[in-house]
């Protein structure tokens, strides 16, 4: 009789799970926010709390403004979730591309951007925000949207545990703010792309699994036979991260009450397990969730089935087994011992040939179809950042043969490397899925503008150019500068000079960075004109945008093979 | 534990196992009565417009 | 129940996946970081490593807070043009006592590895406050505000007592000692009030190095009134890279070879 009548009321047992975790979490806040002796740890306290209030009071709004007494139904796909990811992954965007920018000017022009009494922007505590804005606000908050989009879409059912996609998706906003504001105040465990401290990491870890169960569970309710190889890559990059996180952020809280506390292990295995973390980060968050989308979205997009289903499966599994082993290659020449060293270097080597059979994976799908390069920008993006996928995975192993690394470690070509993988590889395909869902989850017949998209295109793409080749050129001349010998035997330049060296390279880059900004700003106002459902004037409507509906039927479709 | 104990394990057992995962992988995906299966699928992104309920 | 059975072979399927990447990525991970813990020369023996004093410690954590790991390495690499840049390359034994380790991935900056006694404290009191008034072309950022914030040690024993959980040799005479200690370092004329304190400051961790005069103490920001920020900076940054007697460390030993 009650649980009819709470059924009735449309509150679903998920909504009380959900509340329950929220209620403890709100509860510790307060306790921290009480009791906390670190000024830090308090603050931290205060924010919680906030966060758990307001997370609180929206259910109740929530709940209060239920008419249907089916909530969470299954005979449709969650979508609103989607859209709040595809805004939340835009602001974040934004702002973590701001922040970088920002911090190159700060290298480039250092007395007019720091301020002697404030810490907090300072260099040193903006480059832990800005990595993490980029990589997990950012990266995360995409893969979020498209696995929660292509789970639902490729098992044929509505994403699984009621509430809990909601609760994944809020808490990990709340682990993004927490981290963000650590970071700027001095909160730092002090591990590159692993900076949140202990309590920060355990509130993520409690998110992790729930996304791994709601990922699952969907699965396991799936309506196809099959799971789809995106999926693949999705659970790869999920468990992958799970394990990766726990094992590198294992520490020692110096008291409960402290923000603060000291890693498990030191120096050299601390180096490895940091790295191993460090680097399979790019493998299994930045390269196999990216992945995953460029599995949906570019045949989605296409109108075509993948090049070879086949591959993709050997693709899968060949970067895996390889990835997981390349860390090392971070460490040459340093107190790691050697054969730990050469185990990174070869299997990095090795790395090459998956990395490269998915590339011509994607690649070839569009064989036939590739006039939609020329009328479809969208596509284009995408596309595109698979020929950056390409040079950046043929770059990586050329830098971690132990020969190229004594000249690139330490300097910026390992700065450029990056960015073009993550300016031109994650960020495009990023950008592509992002419009795909603009326009499919608002149910558009196309996007705002086309014209935009090309601005954005552009924009973007000459500046990733102008990022990469200047850290080229100031990442190989300071590597030779410091190992340059003058005709008496002596180191021929002191470091500042190398320093000096690069600041116009330094300008290059930061206007490369600028103008990145300016092509996410134009995104932002196209994908919320597309939310508003206004289409720009004076464009034709030819531009082939495909829409979520009028597909060829799956009879029609001819596969590759 | 020394060097030599580890590199002859990683230069047998290692290569055997990689050797074997791969192949393992290689002949999924080239099963001939998987064929029709992996067709279906790689379509599954063209026909999801709606769930399918029971 | 047909269907129902079918589905159950499918989620065992998806259960199968997951396992399955499970174990091949935890293989990667284990194969090679396990070893480093068991083989018995992944560390160096060296005489001199000793923990670090309360002060260099409060100073490391400061070191870690400004985030200064992104900019500057510590760690110099066995070439030619660094060894005569920065000094001996790195051992794997002088970073066995950081928790987290410090060796950086870029230098935006110097290596900081061997940066003890390279320059006098007020250089770098100078260079800490104001970067561009010592080297016209630095791009590092001030840290004007660390010249007169004093330090909260409030938490350094219980620093140290989490240390020792996790593996640092701290000692319970050094614990217990950990405030008084640190108050020491940054003044020759220490006379705490009423409180008993032993002086044994230099004894406890010259014991634990083997060596003698590893501790600096002197007043390292110029005044002595007041424990600041910047006096556990230059105290750990004077200290860096000073440990290890390099007059006993044999390179070519077997038990060194890696």
């Amino acid at each position: 009789m009650a649980s009819s009548t709470i059924q009735k009321m449309g509150i679903d047992f998920s909504v009380l799970t959900v509340g329950l975790f929220v209620g403890v979490f709100t509860l510790l806040a307060l306790l921290v926010a009480a009791w906390s002796p670190d000024p830090l740890f308090e603050i931290h306290g205060w924010i919680s709390l906030l966060m758990g209030i307001v997370a609180i009071a929206a259910v109740c709004f929530w709940a209060a403004g239920l008419k249907r007494s089916k909530v969470f139904d299954p005979s449709a796909y969650e979508d609103t979730l989607i859209k709040w990811g595809v805004g939340v992954s835009m602001f974040w965007g934004v702002v973590g591309i701001l922040v970088g920018f920002v911090i190159a000017m700060q290298l480039t022009f250092p007395n007019f951007l720091y301020f002697p009494e404030y810490g907090f922007l300072n260099f040193g505590r903006l480059r832990p925000l800005h990595t993490s804005a980029v990589i997990f606000a950012f990266g995360g908050n995409v893969l979020l949207a498209t696995s929660f989009h292509v789970v639902q879409r490729t098992c044929r059912t509505r994403i699984a545990g009621g509430m809990w996609p909601w609760f994944v998706f809020w808490g990990y906003q709340a682990f993004i703010v927490l981290a963000a504001t650590g970071y700027v105040m001095g909160v730092t465990a002090g591990r590159e792309y692993a900076e949140p401290e202990w309590y920060v990491d355990l509130w993520l870890t409690i998110v992790w699994v729930a996304y791994l169960l709601v990922f699952l569970g969907t699965i396991w309710k799936r309506k196809e036979p099959h799971i789809y190889v995106a999926n693949w890559f999705y659970l790869a990059f999920i468990v992958t991260i799970a394990m990766l996180h726990i094992v590198n952020n294992l520490a020692v809280p110096i008291s409960p009450l402290s923000s603060q506390s000291v890693s498990l292990m030191s120096g050299v295995q601390d180096a490895l397990t940091q790295w191993w973390y460090g680097h399979n980060a790019v493998g299994f968050f930045l390269t196999a969730g990216f992945l995953a989308i460029m599995y949906y979205y570019i045949p989605k997009r296409a109108e075509r089935p993948v090049f070879s289903y086949r591959l993709s499966i050997v693709h899968f599994w060949a970067l895996i087994f390889i990835y997981i082993w390349a860390g090392p290659h971070h460490l040459h020449y340093t107190a790691l011992p050697q054969w730990a060293q050469t185990l990174g270097m070869t299997f990095s080597i090795m790395l090459w040939m998956p990395s490269w059979g998915g590339m011509i994976n994607g690649l070839m799908t569009l064989s036939g179809a590739w006039d939609k390069l020329r009328t479809d920008p969208v596509i284009r993006m995408m596309v595109v950042s698979l020929a950056f996928y390409g040079m950046s995975t043929f770059e990586g192993p050329l830098m971690s043969v132990r020969a190229v690394n004594s000249l690139s470690h330490y300097t910026d070509w390992t700065i450029g490397h990056v960015h073009s993988g993550a300016l031109g590889w994650v960020g495009f395909i990023s950008f592509g899925a992002l419009y795909c869902l603009a326009q499919w989850m608002w149910k558009r017949d196309r996007l705002y503008s086309a014209k935009l998209v090309e601005w954005h295109f552009w924009t973007a793409t000459i500046g990733i150019v102008l990022y990469i080749t200047s850290m080229w050129v100031s990442g190989i001349m300071e590597g030779l500068m410091w190992r340059a010998y003058n005709e008496f035997g002596f180191l021929e330049y002191t470091f500042v000079e190398t320093v000096e060296a690069k600041h116009i390279s330094y300008i290059i880059r930061s206007l490369g960075g600028l103008l990145y900004l300016v092509g996410a700003l134009i995104m932002s106002f196209n994908v919320f004109m597309t939310a508003k459902g206004k289409t720009r004037k004076g464009e034709d409507d030819h531009v082939h945008a495909p829409t979520n509906d009028g597909l060829p039927a799956f009879a029609e479709a001819t596969p590759a093979e | 534990m020394n060097y030599e104990t580890l590199s002859s394990f990683a230069q047998t057992w290692g290569l055997l196992y990689f050797v074997v995962l791969f192949s393992v992988a290689v002949v999924y995906a080239l099963w001939p009565s998987k064929k029709s299966e992996f067709e279906r699928a790689a379509n599954l992104p063209l026909i999801d417009e709606e769930p399918i309920n029971e | 129940m047909a269907l129902f059975d079918k589905h159950a072979v499918f989620e065992k399927h998806s259960l199968l996946l997951t396992v399955g990447i499970l174990v091949v990525v935890a293989i990667g991970g284990i194969i090679e970081i396990a070893p480093l813990f068991y083989m018995s020369n992944t560390i160096e023996r060296v005489n001199g490593m000793r923990p670090y004093t309360p002060l260099e410690l409060a100073g490391r954590e400061i070191y870690v807070r400004e985030g200064c790991y992104v900019c500057h390495s510590q760690m110099v690499r066995p070439l030619r043009d660094e060894v005569e840049r920065y000094g001996h390359y790195s051992l794997a034994a002088e970073s066995m006592y950081d928790h987290p380790f410090q060796w950086g991935s870029k230098r935006t900056g110097p290596d900081l590895a061997r940066v003890g006694g390279k320059y006098s404290d007020e250089w770098h009191m100078d260079h800490m406050a104001d970067p561009r008034s010592v080297v016209p072309e630095s791009i590092m950022p001030p840290y004007e505000f660390m010249v007169d914030r004093p330090l909260d040690y409030s938490m350094i024993s219980e620093t140290m007592a989490a240390m020792r959980v996790v593996g640092v040799p701290y000692t319970d005479a050094m614990i217990e000692n950990a405030d008084l200690d640190l108050r020491a370092q940054a003044d020759p004329d220490f006379y705490p009030e009423n409180v008993e304190y032993d002086y044994g400051l230099e004894d406890r961790y010259n014991e634990a190095s083997g060596r003698e005069g590893t501790v600096n103490v002197r007043v390292f920001d110029g005044v002595p009134e007041e424990v600041t920020e910047m006096d556990a900076l230059i105290a750990y940054l004077q200290m860096l890279g000073t440990l290890v007697d390099f007059d006993t460390y044999e390179a070519g030993d077997l038990q060194n070879r890696r």
